[in-house]
């Protein structure tokens, strides 16, 4: 453990105090808007801390997916409240409001106070210096097929969390499908600057994508990463008013949506039926059999992602 | 106290936070607000615990957990999000009723 | 300390002056239209001061490609987003302050 100078030490403190009271400012804040923007800057400077921690993989997964998807869906989520209520207001004049106002702030406090002082004591007098699994994982990255121990991790050791990760993206996508989506927001016609920005950014981002697919194998990066990226460039399509077409939306959208759990779970019935443990891949076709996965399951991210953000679900074709 | 400490009493802060912001609002945005809160801070802990290794590079597996977590929080809040919109297109608010109003 | 390393600090620390004024004019000025004007400065300019001073002490051309390309990209979405913001604000009837 090197000794750290009073510069390092400031600089942490400012982050961790940043970090406090942004989330406190967040969830006090009286006007909603402010809430989440506030939430919005604070996903950012989390990203600040997990550079800190040594831990890139999840700067970026944080930036894209924590500050950036979350802001557009709670941003959405706030407009579409702004509309209810005032739809309802407009309909309902019998002006009962529900205020719920706890008199009894202090009891909770008082109580969570206890909770963070048995928490901050037992993350006191954890061992300060573990080696965890680093160890086993370096000795076996080599048959792992790349060289990012985080992508190694999450690819091929515990592909089984990936598994269940990318199916309960999928669940979340049917749960909000089955909600019946929203009415859709009559948004204004994307002006020349939106336009041009999708038209410019849209393949810029997918370049970004496969960029991150690819160096992922060697370097910060990965499939959850680029998925988030092609799910911006969803979101910023739909913003700017592009709607695919209508052929696309039965079928088709719904085969990108499964091919990426769906390659994963045939994978995984491969490994059992060849005789081998569920997820162990041959060392030898380790490499392709990950790039292949990840390919798949960033499109199905980004496409879920989109899609999350859209709420709407796809209107079932006209029966003649 | 290393860094890696540091930062795991910085999660610990910000998980009682988000709880506390749970209790306390009625409004549901704030709620799920303050729900991401504490899965921010439970990730900080996991990654700061991560970095106790005794040469630089910190421990791959937990590093591997919080990314799965900011997947699953995200499909959460958007699940979260649709809910508490049919709650405020069929009531009009979105917040949970009071107690003593009922 | 190297003269390389003195131009990457001064040309930080100049991007870091540019940030403060930003933020200075994001707390104080009193509408939407002069708070954005403010922040896109910041963006811009001191952006890619900082992207210059560690441009300056890159490793290899390929990592001063990337942050060009990432000064680039900030560029294009400050502008338009601030472009967005204020016409949303103007549709919505925010004013702008006069003296």
């Amino acid at each position: 453990m090197e000794a750290l100078t009073l510069l390092q030490w400031t600089f942490d403190s400012l982050i961790g105090l940043g970090l406090m009271w942004l989330a406190w400012r967040a969830l006090a804040s009286p006007q909603l808007f402010r809430a989440v923007v506030l939430f919005v800057a604070f996903g950012l400077l989390m990203a600040l801390a997990w550079v800190r921690l040594d831990a890139p993989d999840i700067a970026l997964a944080e930036v894209a997916i924590g500050a950036g998807l979350t802001g557009a869906l709670l941003l959405a989520a706030l407009a579409r409240l702004t509309t209810a209520e005032k739809a309802h207001n407009e309909a309902d004049q019998s002006g009962k409001r529900n205020h719920a106002v706890r008199t009894s702030r202090w009891f909770p406090a008082a109580l969570l106070l206890m909770v963070a002082a048995g928490l901050a004591y037992s993350v006191l007098s954890i061992p300060p210096s573990s080696a965890g699994l680093s160890v086993e994982v370096a000795a076996n990255l080599d048959i792992s097929g790349v060289s990012n121990p985080v992508t190694a991790v999450l690819l091929n050791f515990r592909g089984y969390d990936t598994l269940l990760e990318i199916l309960v993206l999928l669940l979340a996508l049917l749960g909000v499908w089955s909600l019946g989506g929203s009415p859709s927001q009559r948004a204004a016609p994307a002006g020349p600057v939106l336009d041009t920005l999708a038209r410019v950014l849209t393949p810029v981002l997918i370049l970004l994508a496969a960029y991150f697919l690819w160096v992922g194998a060697h370097a910060p990066g990965g499939a959850f990463q680029a998925g988030a990226v092609l799910g911006a460039a969803g979101v910023l399509l739909l913003l700017a008013g592009w709607r695919p077409h209508p052929g696309f939306m039965q079928l088709p959208l719904r085969l990108v949506l499964v091919a990426g759990p769906g390659l994963f779970l045939v994978t995984a019935l491969f490994t059992v039926v060849m005789g081998r443990h569920l997820l162990e891949y041959p060392p030898e076709r380790a490499r392709i059999l990950i790039v292949i996965l990840e390919t798949a399951e960033a499109l199905s991210i980004g496409t879920t992602l989109a899609a999350l953000f859209r709420g709407e679900r796809p209107q079932e074709k006209e029966r003649q | 106290m290393s860094p890696a400490i540091f930062y795991a009493l910085v999660g610990v802060g910000l998980f009682c936070l988000g709880l506390y912001a749970l209790i306390v609002h009625a409004h549901l945005l704030r709620k799920i607000l303050a729900i991401n809160v504490m899965g921010s801070g439970a990730f900080l802990v996991l990654a700061a615990l991560a970095k106790r290794t005794a040469n630089a590079a910190p421990d791959p597996v937990p590093h591997a957990m919080v990314i799965t977590g900011i997947v699953v929080a995200v499909s959460a809040t958007a699940f979260a999000l649709m809910l508490m919109s049919k709650v405020a297109a069929e009531t009009g608010q979105a917040e949970l009723p009071d107690r003593r109003s009922e | 300390m190297t003269p390389s390393d003195y131009v990457a600090s001064s040309l930080l620390i100049f991007g870091t002056l540019f940030f403060f004024a930003g933020t200075v004019g994001l707390l104080r000025f009193p509408d939407v239209y002069t708070r954005l004007h403010a922040l896109t400065k910041s963006d811009n300019v001191g952006l890619g001061l900082v992207i210059a001073g560690l441009a300056v002490q890159a490793e290899s051309w390929f990592v001063v490609g990337k942050l060009l390309l990432i000064w680039l990209l900030v560029l294009l979405a400050g502008a338009s987003v601030a472009h967005l913001i204020a016409k949303g604000a103007m549709r919505r009837g925010v004013q702008m302050w006069k003296r």
